[in-house]
């Protein structure tokens, strides 16, 4: 009994949340990992865009319950995202065309693309405050839990109650929906082959008639909707501030990174790991040992490793590890 | 256009923005952004050296300022004696053991010859081991000292000296830590180096927000000593009455604009010391050298120089130069804020000063500085302005035009950004463009 109450702590405090908090990120880093692997730089303008992406949203649910259009219990949320994401795709677009295409016409070097991105995320980050403030705003609608701890408690007879937000299940299952369109599209239609096969090898790719501007069009719209969904997930579950999303930049590259720049598969396991590690050095296991030790064994402290205003430290110090030990990730990703 | 007219020209306009700013709306506001715009061109001229110089993306500025500012605190700040007491000793060899904790681990790593599998389970266990008797120390002592009277000090105090050496303190702390980020990602992609820099330097603030019995945290510590007179002094001086009296303005005003004044003397001079040095360096064999490297990597490898090493040189350099300035800042604030270190203010706003000036060019992070930080500020003003204007067609409590000039503040991000993209896409080279020494002689 001791061993469940235990276990339900854990994935009460850090499965749950963790599962959530990882599949924002693995959306996140998949959007860094497809811009590095077509584009070849590192994006630091991609928390904005997440911002952006959510901004659009909030918006468009505004519009929508002002219309009375409600998919209760759902969040309105998830009907603007169609809207947010054509709106991010011409914004990426209209960027793309405006700051990256001269750069890619010149062969310029990667850090000058980092530099130009560095602007647009200063422009973005103006144009975010400029339209919607930089105040919190509420996301959410509609059901608040899934699972209730109380009903939990009451339904197995346990102490402790397990309690599942549902902006946890619906980051879940988005992101789920999401990398499966992804990886059928990347694998199966010949716009993702030409993709690939341009990430591979871009002088191939182009020798066997595959055209660049389309590739890199492609990816931007791909770009666009994984960072209105990771963006709009985020806030949904978190509510959203906007100057949060610049510090999500850290983890969102350190899981792409981890799992291998320029690899999908990687991003993914890599949001993961981060968040799992994340959550898992920054709680208190105080709860949990007592369950499982004597009485007269339990804590005294909080046993807590770090505390969590150091989530940071966490995602620098796995991404350092990773770098020493080995350079090209988890699952081999490129390193020019 | 030679390049004399061009650097006369260019500082000449900066001068006569400043002295429009005096007219229009006040010299206390002048002085007050020429001293930012002192600190901004010392920060930009360390972030020259290592971008200019060697092409480096330093994307952790904000750490080293931030850093710079904590050594101010902890220089000037008489020691609180009650909370040594309480805990000092106990801290003091908390962080021994973490001290020894990373010596023993970097002797395992480098010296121990045995398997990875070996070496890296050695090195978990001795950072376990070290980890655990670090916290068992820290955290009573932690305690302790935070109980001091929390509400005016609560931690360990400084060492009570002139604010004045903490520039130079500052700078060796930002040099410290540069070294150690330097010898972990200096080598790798730059992309990498980027982000693990952007890393530090979230660390730095967080621990700087966190660990209260270092800086007192978010709690922030105000009222530091100065390096020059207060206003007070000087306006019970006879002497000073005697001067405002002369040029007719009143005391009170007078001591104002003096103590600024005596902080935009103190900012000349440290900036043009380094100023000197880094012409003198940047025209030296070893300038040439860098510039080398940052042009053709495998060519100066070739040759014979050695790459990282160069590189870790540089970015220590740089980031103790931007370690002063951040010192500096926190001096002329008078108060260690934590809060306010903000990756857009501190990080990627240096990145346009030294964008936009003219990188690889030391004049031009100068004149960066000081158009970048001009225009940070005038934004406001500007934007409010300009949304009066657009707006005024519209109807007084037109929903649109409220919410437009309420937005106004925020026209200065997309200023900056606009302005960045613009310079790197018409005019890559800045402002001032960098002149090597054939053009040049």
């Amino acid at each position: 009994m001791d061993l469940l109450n235990a276990l339900v702590v854990l994935a009460n405090f850090i499965i749950v949340p963790a599962l959530a908090y990882g599949s924002q990120l693995a959306l996140g880093a998949l959007g860094v990992t497809l811009v590095y692997g077509i584009l070849r730089f590192s994006n630091f303008a991609h928390g904005e865009t997440m911002s952006a992406g959510a901004m659009f949203a909030i918006l468009f649910m505004w519009l929508f319950q002002s219309w009375g259009i409600s998919i209760a219990p759902l969040p309105t949320v998830l009907v603007a995202l169609i809207p947010a994401m054509i709106c991010m795709i011409i914004y990426l677009l209209v960027c793309d065309r405006l700051v990256y295409r001269h750069y890619r016409r010149q062969k310029a070097k990667p850090v000058i693309f980092l530099v130009a991105s560095t602007g647009l995320m200063f422009f973005t980050n103006g144009i975010i405050r400029f339209i919607i403030g930089p105040d919190e705003q509420r996301v959410a609608d509609g059901a608040r839990f899934v699972m209730k701890a109380r009903e939990f408690k009451n339904m197995t007879g346990l102490n402790e109650g397990l309690a599942i937000k549902s902006s946890q299940v619906i980051t879940v299952i988005t992101a789920i929906v999401i990398v499966a369109a992804l990886f059928w599209f990347l694998e199966r239609t010949k716009s993702g082959k030409s993709m690939r096969a341009y990430s591979d090898n871009e002088n191939l790719a182009l020798l066997s008639g595959i055209n660049p501007d389309r590739v890199v069009m492609i990816a931007w719209t791909l770009t666009a909707v994984l960072a209105t969904i990771a963006g709009t997930l985020y806030g949904l579950d978190k509510s959203y501030k906007p100057f949060t999303y610049l510090q999500l930049l850290l983890p969102v590259f350190a899981s792409a990174i981890v799992g291998g720049l320029g690899s999908p598969i990687g991003a993914i396991a890599g949001g993961f790991v981060i968040a799992f590690s994340e959550v898992t050095i920054t709680y208190a296991f105080k709860k949990f040992l007592t369950y499982l030790v004597p009485e007269s064994w339990a804590p005294e402290g909080l046993v807590q490793l770090l505390s969590t205003d150091y989530k940071f430290a966490v995602s620098f110090a796995i991404l350092v590890v990773v770098l020493i030990v080995m350079p090209t990730g988890i699952f081999k990703g490129k390193s020019l | 256009m030679t390049y004399q007219t061009r650097v006369i020209g260019a500082f000449s306009l900066m001068a006569a923005m400043l002295l429009i700013v005096g007219f229009a709306q006040s010299w206390s506001l002048v002085l007050a952004i020429l001293n930012l715009c002192l600190i901004s061109s010392i920060m930009a001229l360390g972030l020259n050296m290592q971008w200019g110089y060697a092409g480096l993306f330093n994307a952790g500025v904000m750490g080293f300022a931030a850093l710079g500012g904590a050594a101010a605190v902890i220089v000037s700040v008489p020691p609180v004696q009650e909370a040594w007491a309480a805990g000092g000793g106990g801290i003091m060899l908390a962080l021994i053991i973490c001290a020894a904790t990373a010596l023993l681990v970097a002797l395992v790593y480098f010296r121990l010859k045995a398997s990875d599998t070996i070496r890296f389970a050695t090195i978990t266990a001795i950072l376990v081991v070290g980890f655990i008797f670090y916290r068992m120390l820290l955290d009573p002592s932690v305690d302790a000292i935070e109980a001091v009277e929390p509400a005016k000090t609560g931690f360990l105090g400084g060492l009570g000296m002139p604010i004045i050496f903490s520039w130079l303190v500052g700078g060796l702390f930002a040099a410290g830590i540069a070294w150690v980020i330097g010898k972990v990602a200096l080598g790798l992609r730059s992309d990498y180096f980027a982000i693990a820099t952007l890393g530090i330097s979230e660390i730095i603030v967080a621990v700087l927000k966190n660990e209260d019995w270092l800086t007192r945290g978010v709690k922030n510590v105000n009222g530091l000593p100065r390096p020059v007179p207060y206003e007070i002094e000087v306006q019970q001086s006879p002497f000073y009455q005697g001067i405002a009296e002369s040029l007719g303005v009143t005391v009170v005003e007078f001591s104002s604009l003096f103590v600024k004044l005596c902080y935009s003397a103190l900012f000349l001079i440290v900036l043009l010391i380094i100023f000197y040095l880094s012409q003198k360096a940047l025209n030296a064999p070893w300038g040439r050298m860098m510039r080398a490297i940052r042009d053709n990597e495998t060519a100066a490898n070739a040759m014979g120089k050695h790459v990282t090493g160069r590189h870790l040189q540089v970015f220590i350099l740089g980031s103790a130069v931007i370690g002063i300035a951040g010192a500096m800042l926190t001096t002329l604030d008078g108060q260690f804020t934590p809060t306010s270190y903000q990756p857009l203010r501190f990080t990627f706003l240096v990145w346009v000063m030294v964008i936009v000036g003219g990188s690889g060019n030391n004049l031009g992070s100068i004149l960066g500085g000081f158009f970048i930080w001009f225009f940070w500020i005038e934004a406001e003003p500007i934007g409010l302005w300009m949304m009066e204007f657009i707006t005024s067609g519209m109807a007084a409590d037109n929903a649109l035009r409220l919410h437009l000039i309420e937005s106004a503040p925020h026209m200065r991000l997309i200023m900056m950004g606009v302005i960045l993209l613009l310079v790197l896409r018409f005019s890559a080279r800045g402002i001032l463009p960098e002149q090597n020494r054939q053009s040049a002689g």
